[in-house]
């Protein structure tokens, strides 16, 4: 394994393969979003069906994912516009890296209880 | 020098042929661009999707965590959506606003990432194309789809 450099099956090159699964995400979930907001335009009856599923257990624990996929993103973009514009971006990836992870387990259990809170009182009774 | 000494490469614009001063032909370097050249059909489009990413990224951060925390943290999560919350929130221009810029940017942001997914996975021509096809349709309709929503909103439809 080449050290020293950026990619190649290093942190770098998985942070990528990461940002690239998780981007496709996220696209998809916001076609189908914008599809089911677009109910509001057909009646609040059938938006409010919808949305309904949106709110079992099920799909909270999707809904976290979709939070980790986003904060990680998210997190992780900020870190490829420092590596592209900041001078000493390369030098720092990896310790800009493990800030990004940092940062998203401690978000990551701080949305524990508002994403999850109310399915697992409705699985384990009130 | 005498007149009839002729350029190995042909009369060069705007240079005469040798001279004294210029005792060898004159041999234009190879890519230079001349009037007579072809105009370029060259861009900068990979360029400023490439910056496009980048600035588009920066402010979908506030845009997407914003909206994220407003619907799944902030006053009950989840559970206090439906119609009449929607209704509330779209009665307001900034919502408005706030939603069809995150719209746009997000939807040609993901498929300015799909579209360089596609160029690196799908090899075969025909493949490419139809994907991309598939991608610029789905993108179009998702931001007309999405743009008119805002717009035509009633909260009184029933
Ligand atoms: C599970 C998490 C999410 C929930 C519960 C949710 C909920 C909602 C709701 C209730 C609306 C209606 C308008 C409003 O209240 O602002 C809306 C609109 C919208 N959301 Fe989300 N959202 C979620 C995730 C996302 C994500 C991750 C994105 C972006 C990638 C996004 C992008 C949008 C857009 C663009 C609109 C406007 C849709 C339109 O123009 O018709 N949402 N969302
Ligand atoms: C939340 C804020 C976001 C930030 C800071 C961000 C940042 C970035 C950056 C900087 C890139 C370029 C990566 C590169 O050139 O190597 C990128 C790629 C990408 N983004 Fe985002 N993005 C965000 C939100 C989104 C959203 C909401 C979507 C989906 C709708 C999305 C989908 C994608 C895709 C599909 C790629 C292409 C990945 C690749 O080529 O490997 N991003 N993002």
């Amino acid at each position: 394994m080449p050290a020293g450099t950026l990619y190649r099956g290093r942190e770098g090159m998985w942070s990528w393969v990461a940002h690239r699964v998780t981007g496709v995400l996220i696209f998809f979930f916001l076609f189908v979003h914008v599809l089911d907001t677009a109910l509001v335009r057909v009646s609040p009856e059938a938006y409010d069906d919808v949305v309904a599923t949106y709110k079992t257990p099920l799909v909270a624990l999707l809904e976290y994912g979709l939070v980790a996929a986003i904060l990680f993103h998210a997190l992780n973009g900020l870190r490829v516009v420092a590596v592209d514009f900041w001078s000493k971006g390369t030098r720092y990836q990896k310790q800009m890296l493990w800030t990004v992870m940092g940062i998203w387990i401690v978000l990551m259990a701080g949305a524990l209880y508002p994403v999850l809170g109310h399915a697992v009182r409705e699985v384990f009774g009130s | 020098m005498s007149a009839e000494t002729t350029s190995a490469v042909g009369p060069v614009e705007g240079a005469s042929l040798y001279d004294v001063d210029n005792p060898a032909p004159l041999i234009e370097p190879p890519r230079k661009r001349t009037k007579k050249s072809p105009k370029t059909t060259r861009t900068n489009f990979e360029l400023y999707g490439w910056l496009f990413m980048r600035l588009s990224g920066i402010v979908l951060v506030v845009l997407v965590l914003g909206h994220l925390l407003i619907q799944l943290v902030l006053d009950g999560g989840v559970s206090k959506i439906g119609f009449a919350f929607v209704a509330g929130r779209w009665a307001s221009p900034f919502w408005q606003t706030w939603d069809l810029v995150m719209l746009w940017l997000a939807m040609l942001h993901g498929a300015n990432g799909l579209r360089t997914v596609i160029n690196d996975y799908a090899e075969r021509p025909t493949t490419r194309f139809w994907l991309k096809n598939l991608l610029y349709t789905a993108t179009v309709f998702t931001v007309l789809l999405g743009t008119l929503v805002i717009f035509t909103f009633d909260p009184n439809i029933r």
